[in-house]
Parts: structure tokens; sequence; C-alpha cells
């Protein structure tokens, strides 16, 4: 996909040319469409597929397949919440990766489809860069450069964001993603899923000094994050505990969530020293978190921290149509043939 | 269960460097079923595994994404993970179907018991254990493959 471009780029609309881009969106779980026009969203649907939560389970009725059956109803359901004729579409954007590449390839046929019956053009989005833009939904104020820490089930990320089309990678996980930890933790804890809320429910009046958890590469200069050993020393405290009960389930939630909070934390505020940014973006499903916020907001009291709606940060079809309204709108375009790419990188 | 063999092994880098050395073993493709409970080795063994394949980008759990593609120096790796699955339903729903008979690829299949119906017969299966007394030590029962 060819992405050259004249003008520099401009977040936020071009007064007097009403641009309509429907965006589409299903890398991974989600089935999504929403309708974005001037930057605003006019409409955003998403079918949580992951519906029923199971005792220590997760899941199912997830991805690919589903999303097929379910696009042209998102879609219509789109359309039909924003007062649009799908004739008026002008443009159709689509995630094309990274993520799974059966549900990426129902989204994209599905888009193909729809802009070739319109004459339309179409943009294949890159997901990571659509939750980047998001943040702009949620804070039209907020200006390049900025850090972005990136926190779900699936990402744990640290990204310097300079301008449009130049992200820097500070640091991710080697191995889980910090939702994965709460998610995880509260499966050996034996609490439900998600985790993330039900361990922050539970800890909420326990002691966060009570265990002391190991907070991996703290020392460390690097922004890199890993979890997977905290998930470890949970699962053998626990084993350990059987012969002990002296120390209460309460506390043990508290300390283990707040050895992944302190990661967190330092790691996001070594990150905006490093780029010497006066602004941060906590995006994704951990965000949610009380604990989290009151945290970073005391650790970085003299940086503009912004916590975009949870409706925003986690996968949605809002950002693609935002992310793609702003390429057509400066004349970027996919050739038809473009493909999807289950391992997309931004940078 | 006939040709099958325990390895007791001490750290994560014995971990590590056994699952390098087992790839560098394996030149055709396969699959790999993989079964032990939560942070019994999968995950680390496949970072291993991964080393031993030439790849070099990190290999981190795909527990969400539910797969991660690879490119190795000759083979690629598809790391599945059936954590979040309920059965064999759900799997092919995921598409699943082509990481069962990879072409030009290993295939490592995490929490395989959930999917135990559709594992190939000439799959090479591991059984992951962790001991409580010993945080370090990890117990791989290996069936279908022998160094």
């Amino acid at each position: 996909m060819a992405r050259s471009f004249t003008t520099k780029f401009r977040v936020g609309c071009n007064k007097g040319y009403k641009l309509i881009v429907l965006g589409v969106e299903t890398s991974c779980d989600e089935t999504a469409a929403s309708i974005c026009s001037n930057s605003k969203i006019l409409s955003t649907i998403v079918s949580s597929q992951i519906i029923h939560s199971k005792f220590g389970g997760v899941v199912p009725e997830l991805a690919s397949r589903e999303h097929e059956l379910l696009l042209n109803t998102i879609v219509q359901q789109a359309l039909e919440e924003a007062s649009i004729d799908k004739k008026e579409i002008e443009g159709i954007a689509v995630t094309r990766g990274p993520g799974l590449a059966g549900a990426l390839l129902a989204g994209v046929c599905f888009a193909k489809g729809l802009a070739h019956g319109l004459k339309k053009p179409i943009i294949g989005i890159n997901h990571l860069e659509a939750h980047i833009f998001a943040n702009f939904l949620a804070d039209p104020n907020l200006k390049f450069p900025f850090v972005c820490l990136l926190v779900s089930g699936g990402h744990t990320q640290l990204w310097l964001v300079k301008e449009m089309n130049n992200y820097t990678l500070m640091g991710t996980s080697r191995d889980d993603a910090a939702g994965e930890a709460f998610d995880k933790g509260a499966r050996i804890l034996g609490l439900r899923y998600p985790g993330g809320p039900e361990i922050e429910k539970l800890g909420m009046n326990g002691n966060p000094q009570a265990v002391d958890f190991p907070r991996a590469f703290i020392k460390n200069d690097n922004l890199e994050f890993s979890f997977s050993g905290l998930k470890t020393a949970l699962l053998y405290f626990m084993d350990s505990k059987k012969n002990k009960k002296d120390i209460l389930l309460e506390d043990i939630a508290a300390s283990y969530q707040q050895a992944i909070i302190d990661v967190l934390v330092i790691k996001l505020h070594q990150a905006v020293i490093e780029a010497n940014v006066n602004s941060c973006v906590i995006a994704g499903g951990v965000a949610a978190n009380i604990a989290l916020r009151i945290a970073v907001e005391s650790k970085l009291s003299t940086t503009r921290v912004l916590f975009p709606d949870l409706s925003l940060c986690t996968d949605n079809a809002a950002m693609v149509a935002f992310l793609g309204e702003l390429y057509l709108r400066n004349g970027v375009s996919s050739a038809m043939e473009f493909d999807i790419d289950p391992n997309l990188k931004l940078a | 269960m006939s040709d099958h063999f325990t390895i007791n092994l001490d750290s994560i880098s014995a971990t590590q460097n056994f699952a390098s050395e087992m790839a560098a073993k394996i030149q055709n493709p396969c699959v790999i079923a993989m079964t032990g409970d939560l942070g019994s080795g999968k995950t680390t063994f496949t970072q291993g595994f991964a080393r031993g394949m030439g790849i070099k980008d990190n290999v981190g759990s795909p527990t969400f994404k539910l797969v991660s593609e690879y490119k190795g120096e000759h083979l690629l790796l598809n790391h599945v993970d059936c954590y979040r699955l309920e059965n064999e339903k759900d799997f092919f729903n995921i598409g699943g179907e082509k990481y069962l008979v990879p072409d030009g690829a290993i295939t490592i299949i995490e929490w395989s018991e959930k999917i135990t119906n559709v594992i190939p017969r000439d799959a090479i299966i591991i059984d992951f254990k962790r001991i409580p007394e010993k945080p370090d030590v990890r117990i791989l029962m290996i069936e279908g493959w022998t160094p």
C-alpha cells in the first residue's frame, strides 16, 4: 500500500467539505462498524461477541466466522443510527492488521465488496495506529508529541507519538500483557472473568504491601515489561499459603494489583522523561483501574494525563473510521488489491 | 503412549535451551500440542523453540490474539493458544484447521487439551508440570519425538 502524500497531515477537520466514512473493524473478537464525518463520530456499533463469562474460564463465541455473519447487520445498524444512506458513504476504512488472519479477512473482503459496489475509495488501516488516534477523539485538544501507554488484555506498549506517521515503540511486554496478568491472576485466585475488575474489587480494602510480589525490570533502564513471572509467583505463593492461612485473600489481590501498577507507572514515568513530552495518554481496558489512575496522576503530577473513555480504547470501529477519514481527506487511499497483514507493524 | 520420555528442567534458561535444541533438530512441518496448567512453562518453552528456529522477534503470549505467526530461517512458526477457547468448535471458528496441517510451518498449540479430538495422530505431544516445592523446576513428558 503506497502512502505518499503531498500535504502535511492535519488532525481535525477541514471545514466546508463533508466526507462521510464507514469504518469496519474485525481484527479479533469484536465485529464493529462506525460512521465518521468531519472528524465527528455519528454512530459506533460494537458486537461484544465474548458475552458470557463463566467461572474461572473465558469466553467463546469468538472471532472469525462469526464476523461474516454479523457484518451486514452491524454495518446496517451503524448507518441507521447515523441516519446515513449507504449511497452517501464517500469512503471506507477497514482494519488490515495486526490481528487474526481469518478475522481480518472477513472485514477486508466485506469492505472491498462494498467499496467496489459503491465505487468509492478504500483505505486499509493499522489497528495500532487507530488506537493511537482514538485519543484525538477523546480529546480534540491533544497535541503532538505525546506518550501513549496502550495497556489491555493483548497489549502492553509504550509509544512515543511525535506526529502522524512518526511513531516509536519505546517498550513492550516480552511475555504476558498487563490485562492478561490480571485475568490469569484472577483465575489463580478463583475469581471471575474478566479478572481486572474482580481483583480491583477484592483488593479494595486489602493491604497492597502484604505480599512482596516481583516487579520485573523495574530497576532496568529499558522500557520493557514482563508479567509472566508475576503470575508464576502468585501460583507458588498460593501453593505455600495452603499451609499458612494467615494472609487474607483481599491482601493478596491488593498486593498482586500493586505489583502490576508499580511497573506500569514507573515505566510510563521513565518514558515521559526520556521522550521529554508534556502529555501522556493511558489507553486500553486496564486504564479503567482506579488504583492505576490514582497512581499515575500522583507520579506524573506535572504531566497532562489523559484517560480516554473506555468505549474508545477497547476495540471499536470509531477509531478506524476517524483515522480513515483523516487519510482519505489527505488524499491517501489503498489500491483495491491490498492484503491483510496479521503481523502488521507500526514502527 | 508407547514412545515417550520425561525430562526435568531446572530453570527458565534450561527449558529454553532444551526447546531451542529441539527446534534445531526438527526440519519438517509438524504440530506440537502442549498441555499443562498456568505457569507450567509453555510460553517459556515456545520462546526457546522460536530462538532455535532462527526467529529474532519477541515471542509473547498469544492468549488474547489466539494466534501469532513468525518467520524462522527455514520454516514459519504458528503459535496458537486455546486458553480462551472452549472446544473444537471454537477452534474451527477461528480458522484453526489451517494450523493442523501446517504448510511450511511448525504449529505449536498451547492448551491443546481443549481440542484433543482434532490433534493429528502424528503430532508431538508435550505435557508440562511444575512442582509446588521447587519453583524453578519443570517436568516435561514428550511423546512422538526423541532427542
